[in-house]
């Protein structure tokens, strides 16, 4: 009873996993700084139109390409400037946030989900059937990332949609290769082998047992694919392949604006500029995320 | 003059959830050509202890140590390359996973030789010469061959030998062995042992074994310490520790082994090993102690004299009192 | 003596390793051939080194691999893939390392309800919750401790959830794959006491593997000996511990180290390694170590012969040699 009891004590001192994770994650003072961006980022997302000074499609044709509030000739009732045609450029980069915020919860739930199931398939399935899909996604990978979402947005048509579309099977053999990675070694451990030895069935061994223990490097490839979706998704709208004007989408921003470039930095700049903050403040979380899931890389 | 002489070291380690102390006040004294076995149960600190002399601990452990003198030197005041000069020449280590300790990208007759150029600066064929004369000496069958060998291709226990012939390349004074046949089987184990007992008769270094078989300790060892939590809690010559016991820890590991056994119960020794959340007030054993009282869980108490073994406790058990009545 | 629970005859397992394009699989023998009876609140111990096939004894014995050759009964029933699914809770396993043997994600009782969950579907959820509660207690732990996750243990504890999760079923055999190894010697005892504990007030049939002869010694009624794949020495604990009649028993038992400095026993030494599990020698596996070896060992396999102590050798150690 003593030693139960000796137990009991340690169990209330110790720290939970929560707490944990949220040390290990603030000891990356980086991963914290891109945490605050990517609130401020999910903030725009999910506010735009009530937070936007102006509505992101409006022309307002007397104030064509208006230089930002603090260079002569600025004004402050448009505090970013205006684009050629007119529309104010704060609220468009603010309404943009929702575009890329919505590509990217949707391409990575896309890629994730599938890439999930047919790694554990791949995982638990026979060495034929493992090596047929491994080539398959070995294959995938084998071709430029954005040629191929090229390719499949010509196939199906240039749409925001068809891009998100695109872009998740791109990225679907990475989570594929990981998933199958980690079903491999902890199909190993003994645990599995007692889930096996009471009887667990196929089905129950691959999503009840193994599953939830390979989800913590899936989670990081989660965070930081979500960067590569909004990069790939603003690389088609400026090839005019993604989202199609007048959506305020970052990328489609940055190419109609491509032939102000000499005489409006500001249009060409600020959509650059949102881009470049968002993925490095996701890819500076993904990797505090990294420090904080997996215990190969914990400090003693 | 000992070969090693350890006082008050002490380890801390820094952890998430605030420092965790691994080492505490540990005195360690090793003759030349003296076998001494440091006994513990996982989490009484014994290998840190070791490590700390050897400076192989991460950044986040802090080492505090009245004297580290080792042959004359001291190494809590030496610098980091006056320290490697000695460490892996003159104080060797080997530890429990032969397969992991060496590098699997190399043949082992490289990785041997090598330590044989930062150490001694021999030229090719000398290093060649010697590291076939090492591999004979530690028992390895057809050396010439096994030099170009790669970790994986060999079993344990010859990976086991090759560490040691490492170890003993530059002719060390002290010799440290980390649970050196633990992930070995028990008819290699013997082999090992012999051979590390033997190497000791033959070169006269010191050897400190780290361990936590009894039955290891009994067969090979000529002192032993006893660590529990951190601490030193017993020292004797071998065969007193294992006939008259003074720390009721020692006694109850003890008694704890099956091949003691005089019925088919075991005794056994209640609760765990504190932690770091969970370190009593006073003595680290009296939660677990069937002797323990009041005074126990108040105070921590100081070792005994030598005649008692050093006992870190209020009560010692088989003192000549105690006996008598 | 009542029949044994279980009865295994000429239990063998072999692997097809390598085997490429361009090369040949070859046949690793990892089990070559085993018997043995395993009789209820009995245990048979199984000892041997790396390499000697008792984890793979395990294996088949627990129905997760099928044997290559030779029979299993539970029970007087033969064991057979097909009827693996209605004979799978009559045998049940506890793991050497208790960190890597239980879930890390799963609540302990889910862990323990797992099995029910599995194999009793006619049980309520609250039936399950109430016997996986009522199992904690079998083996030492308290009620609350249902609602935690494993990492919140120490060794020993995880090691008692193992064996209340083995037990849910309840099975009539228990194979115990180096139960206590992994442990600290002051918990080991408290384990060792437990599992005996458990045989006594359920009449369990254990099949206990282990290289360590000290806890074999203590815990054990019959003994098999295995080396590469073969069982060389079978027996009642005392009369092998006595006088062991296979030469590699007697060098097993006579390199255990003892915790006694006292102590003076001559220690056989074994030169060489076990051989590659893929070349076993075609006489004798143990011929090439052995010290008494000669033309024949090398030549011939011999046959395990004796009662009740049993010993595959041409020149059996005589009682007092060495």
């Amino acid at each position: 009873m003593t030693e139960t009891a000796a137990a009991a004590v340690t169990e209330t001192a110790r720290p939970n996993r929560l707490r944990e994770f949220w040390y290990y994650f603030r000891e990356n003072r980086g991963a914290v700084i891109g945490l605050w961006v990517f609130a401020v980022f999910v903030f725009c997302a999910a506010l735009g139109p009530w937070i936007a000074p102006h509505d992101p499609t409006q022309q307002f044709r007397e104030y064509t390409l208006l230089p930002p509030a603090w260079q002569t000739g600025g004004s402050w009732e448009f505090i970013l400037g205006t684009d050629p045609l007119g529309r104010d450029m704060l609220s468009r980069l603010i309404v943009g946030a929702r575009y890329s915020f919505f590509v990217g919860v949707v391409v990575v739930s896309i890629a994730a989900s599938g890439g999930i199931l047919i790694g554990l398939i791949a995982g638990f399935s026979p060495t034929w059937l493992d090596a047929i899909i491994m080539r398959i996604m070995d294959i995938i990978l084998a071709f430029p990332s954005l040629l191929l979402a090229l390719v499949l947005v010509a196939i199906l048509g240039p749409s925001l949609t068809n891009a998100m579309i695109a872009i998740a099977i791109v990225l679907q053999p990475h989570y594929v290769r990981l998933t199958r990675a980690s079903v491999l070694s902890e199909k190993q451990k003994d645990y599995v082998t007692s889930a096996r030895v009471a009887g667990a069935g196929l089905v129950r061994l691959m999503f009840v047992t193994v599953l939830p223990n390979c989800l913590a490097p899936i989670i990081v490839q989660g965070a930081l694919s979500f960067s590569t979706a909004i990069l790939d998704a603003a690389a088609l709208g400026f090839l005019g392949m993604g989202a199609q004007p007048p959506t305020p989408e970052w990328g489609t921003m940055l190419a109609e604006a491509r032939e102000f470039i000499l005489r409006a930095w500001w249009v060409v700049t600020f959509p650059g500029l949102a881009i470049l903050v968002t993925v490095l403040a996701i890819n500076l979380m993904g990797d505090g995320l990294r420090d904080a899931l997996d215990p190969k890389l914990k400090r003693s | 003059m000992s070969l090693l002489r350890i006082r008050n070291l002490s380890v801390d380690f820094a952890t998430a959830s605030g420092p965790f102390r691994a080492v505490d006040s540990v005195d360690i004294d090793v003759d030349t050509g003296e076998i001494l076995a440091i006994v513990g149960e996982s989490g009484s600190g014994k290998s840190v202890s070791m490590l700390a002399l050897m400076g192989l601990l991460p950044w986040t452990a802090t080492i505090t140590a009245d004297e580290m003198m080792f042959d004359g030197h001291d190494l809590s005041k030496l610098g980091p390359a006056a320290r490697r000069r000695i460490v892996g020449k003159d104080l060797a280590m080997i530890f429990q996973e032969p397969m992991s300790s060496l590098n699997p990208c190399f043949t082992v007759g490289w990785q041997i030789k090598e330590a044989l150029r930062f150490h001694l600066g021999l030229d090719r064929a000398a290093r060649h010469a010697r590291a076939i004369e090492l591999f004979e000496q530690v028992g390895i069958p057809a050396p010439e061959k096994r030099l170009s060998a790669f970790p994986h291709q060999m079993s344990g226990g010859m990976n086991q030998r090759v560490m040691i012939a490492m170890a003993i390349s530059c002719r060390p004074k002290l010799l440290i062995a980390d649970e050196p046949t633990t992930a070995l089987d028990v008819t290699i184990q013997a082999q090992i042992l012999d051979l590390l007992t033997g190497l000791r008769k033959e070169t006269g270094m010191g050897l400190v074994l780290i361990t936590h078989d009894m039955g290891v300790v009994a067969e090979t060892a000529e002192r032993v310490s006893v660590q529990y939590a951190g601490q030193k809690i017993e020292e004797q010559p071998v065969a007193d520790l294992f006939a008259t016991p003074h720390h009721p820890y020692t006694a109850a590991l003890l008694d704890a082994l099956p091949e003691r056994a005089t019925e088919k119960k075991l005794p056994t020794i209640p609760g765990v090993v504190p932690g770091q959340f969970d370190r009593p007030a006073g003595c680290l054993f009296s939660p677990r102690c069937k002797f323990a009282d009041a005074l126990c869980r108040a105070t921590p108490p100081k070792p005994q004299g030598r005649d008692l073994g050093l006992a870190r406790c209020h009560y010692p058990l088989n003192t000549d009192e105690r006996a008598a009545s | 003596m009542s029949a044994p629970v279980m009865v295994a005859s000429g239990l063998a397992r072999h692997y097809e390793v390598g085997g490429g394009l361009f090369s040949k699989a070859q046949i690793l023998r990892a089990v070559a051939r085993v018997d043995f009876d395993l009789y209820a609140g009995k245990t048979l111990a199984v000892v041997g080194e790396s390499g000697c096939g008792k984890s793979t004894l395990a294996r088949m014995v627990t129905m997760i691999e099928e044997p290559t050759a030779g029979s299993l009964t539970l029970d007087g029933k033969p064991v057979v893939r097909a009827r693996w699914p209605e004979l799978r809770g009559d045998v049940q396993i506890v793991f050497q390392d208790p960190y890597g043997s239980l879930n890390p994600r799963q609540r302990i009782g889910a862990i323990l309800a797992e099995p029910l969950a599995i194999n009793r579907p006619d049980l309520s959820a609250a039936d399950r919750r109430a016997k996986a509660r009522e199992m904690l207690g079998l083996v030492g732990l308290r009620p609350e401790h249902y609602d935690r996750y494993p990492h919140m243990f120490s060794g020993g504890q995880r090691q008692r959830i193992a064996i209340a999760r083995a037990l849910m079923l309840d099975p009539k055999v228990l194979v115990l794959d180096e139960p206590v190894s992994a442990l600290d010697v002051s918990i080991q005892s408290a384990i060792l006491n437990l599992l005996v504990d458990l045989q006594e007030r359920l009449g369990l049939a254990y099949l206990f593997i282990s290289h360590d002869l000290s806890v074999v010694r203590h815990v054990a009624d019959d003994i098999i000996v295995m080396y590469l794949g073969l069982a060389v020495e079978t027996g009642p604990k005392e009369a092998v511990f006595a006088a062991p009649r296979h030469p590699y028993t007697t060098a097993l038992l006579s390199a255990t180290p003892r915790a006694d400095p006292g102590a003076k026993h001559t220690r056989i030494k074994l030169t060489g390694e076990l051989p590659s599990p893929l070349a076993v020698p075609p006489g004798c596996p143990f011929a090439p170590r052995c010290w008494k070896a000669q033309d024949l060992c090398r030549a011939e396999r011999p046959e395990l012969t004796g009662a009740p102590q049993a010993a595959a050798c041409h020149f059996p150690m005589e009682p007092g040699e060495i």
